[in-house]
């Protein structure tokens, strides 16, 4: 089993790497578009502004290799938000993997929206062995609106989508390496997809 | 719904966990690896880990500490204490920190806060207030609450959003160590004035404090040390209370 991270300078990939090895799974930092095409498990992580670390992920080339992936992918976060179509966050153009727009919550409701929320209408194998309205750790002031990709929603002011997925694309927008248990059943799961 | 928060506070000095009274007569309480694994299992949502000496003497955050902490622990956490710059936190986060916590450094420095929210995001950085009431006004004090500033807590706090602090760890001097309860008013007016999340630290001595300060304080967050550390309150015992209390949970 070959797990790549994807290291393009934008997020907390430490803490992902940290959450496979208590797994007992070697997870490896690359940019090489050959040894990312060729790993059994691509993760794509993100944590930052959008703008920015699109442009990031261009200067590196990758932003035509990850859309063209035939492997199981995983964007979490920021790198979920990447994979949609357009953020609101710094006008920014994304991958367009997903089929949905990234808007700012506008609610009157604290923001980052900080914290432990449930994840519900849960439709993926990613979620094996999950109960519906399971708790897992987000910070983030935008959000993926609910849309027929979604396989998990949270409330937050509004219902939005917590998990995406496409063909071999997956997206979530909570911390499954900081989501105690249940965030790393997820883990689990991704690896076994 | 997005629950409240309970963050367990470990002080860290010489790489053990300590819990200051009024913030002076130190008291050991064990390995902080050890220590922050067993928070996590017992339903801990977020750890704090802050080197109370670093500020004082000059001392930088433990490093090792952060990376064995980050191997070994499936929750989020913050690492403050001589948090001066840039590259202090870029060594943190890379460490496996997932929010850093800035003080003194941000009132000596303003800009600091703005350096940190454009580079890693406004989701990891905290900005922490010691503050006290001199005469009716609370007033921010710096050095682990050893000096007083001309800052108003609620001017301060309000300055540090706008520079792109994502949450405001409010710790009422007053209040801490005293077990009496958290300082309602003055949280939840800074609550209701700023539009990121308040985590409250000072003063939890009982769960019925906690009620009431997410109740009447508002806040986002609670934070305590002593009363976990010295296992006067369960954390799940805590979390039942409230959520027998409508206060949502993570249980």
């Amino acid at each position: 089993m070959r797990i790549i991270i994807i290291d393009y300078g934008a997020g907390n990939i430490k803490s992902i790497q940290f959450a496979f090895k208590r797994l007992g799974f070697d997870a490896v930092l690359s940019n090489n578009p050959e040894e990312i095409r060729s790993a059994d498990k691509v993760i794509f992580p993100g944590v930052g502004e959008a703008s920015s670390a699109m442009a990031k992920l261009k200067n590196s080339g990758l932003d035509n290799v990850i859309p063209k992936l035939k492997q199981p992918v995983l964007g979490i976060c920021l790198g979920m938000q990447l994979m949609c179509k357009t953020s609101e966050e710094g006008n920014t153009k994304g991958l367009a993997i997903f089929d949905a727009d990234i808007k700012r919550f506008n609610n009157g409701l604290k923001v980052p929206q900080m914290g432990w929320n449930t994840i519900t209408n849960l439709k993926s194998k990613l979620f094996k062995d999950l109960k519906e309205a399971d708790y897992m750790y987000l910070v983030h002031s935008f959000y993926a609106e609910n849309c027929k990709e979604s396989i998990a929603t949270t409330t937050y002011g509004l219902t939005y989508a917590a998990a995406l997925q496409k063909d071999n694309f997956y997206g979530v927008q909570f911390h499954p390496e900081k989501s105690s248990t249940v965030g790393e059943q997820i883990l689990k799961n991704f690896i076994a997809l | 719904m997005l629950t409240k928060r309970i963050i367990p506070c470990l002080d860290i000095k010489n790489g053990r966990t300590v819990k200051g009274v009024n913030f002076i007569n130190l008291r050991d309480a064990g390995d902080p690896v050890e220590l922050a694994k067993q928070y996590a299992l017992k339903g801990a949502d977020e750890l704090v880990f802050l080197d109370i000496s670093a500020t004082l003497e000059g001392r930088k955050t433990m490093i090792d500490m952060v990376l064995k902490v980050a191997e070994q622990l499936n929750i989020p956490f913050t690492v403050g204490g001589g948090i001066s710059s840039v590259e202090d936190v870029d060594v943190l986060l890379k460490s496996g920190a997932d929010k850093v916590s800035v003080n003194s450094s941000a009132i000596k420095r303003p800009e600091l806060v703005n350096e940190l929210a454009s580079k890693f995001g406004t989701q990891c950085v905290v900005v922490a207030i010691d503050a006290k009431q001199i005469d009716g006004n609370w007033i921010v004090h710096l050095a682990g609450g050893s000096i007083s500033t001309e800052l108003d807590l609620f001017d301060w706090a309000k300055e540090v959003e706008r520079r792109g602090a994502g949450e405001i760890l409010f710790t009422s001097m007053d209040n801490d160590g005293t077990k009496d309860g958290f300082a309602n008013k003055a949280l939840a007016k800074l609550s209701k004035s700023l539009n990121i999340p308040i985590i409250a630290s000072g003063g939890a001595g009982t769960m019925q404090h906690f009620v009431e300060v997410f109740k009447a304080g508002k806040a986002n967050a609670a934070l305590a040390a002593s009363v976990f550390h010295f296992g006067e309150i369960a954390i799940k015992d805590l979390k039942e209370e409230l959520r027998n209390n409508n206060i949502e949970v993570r249980l």
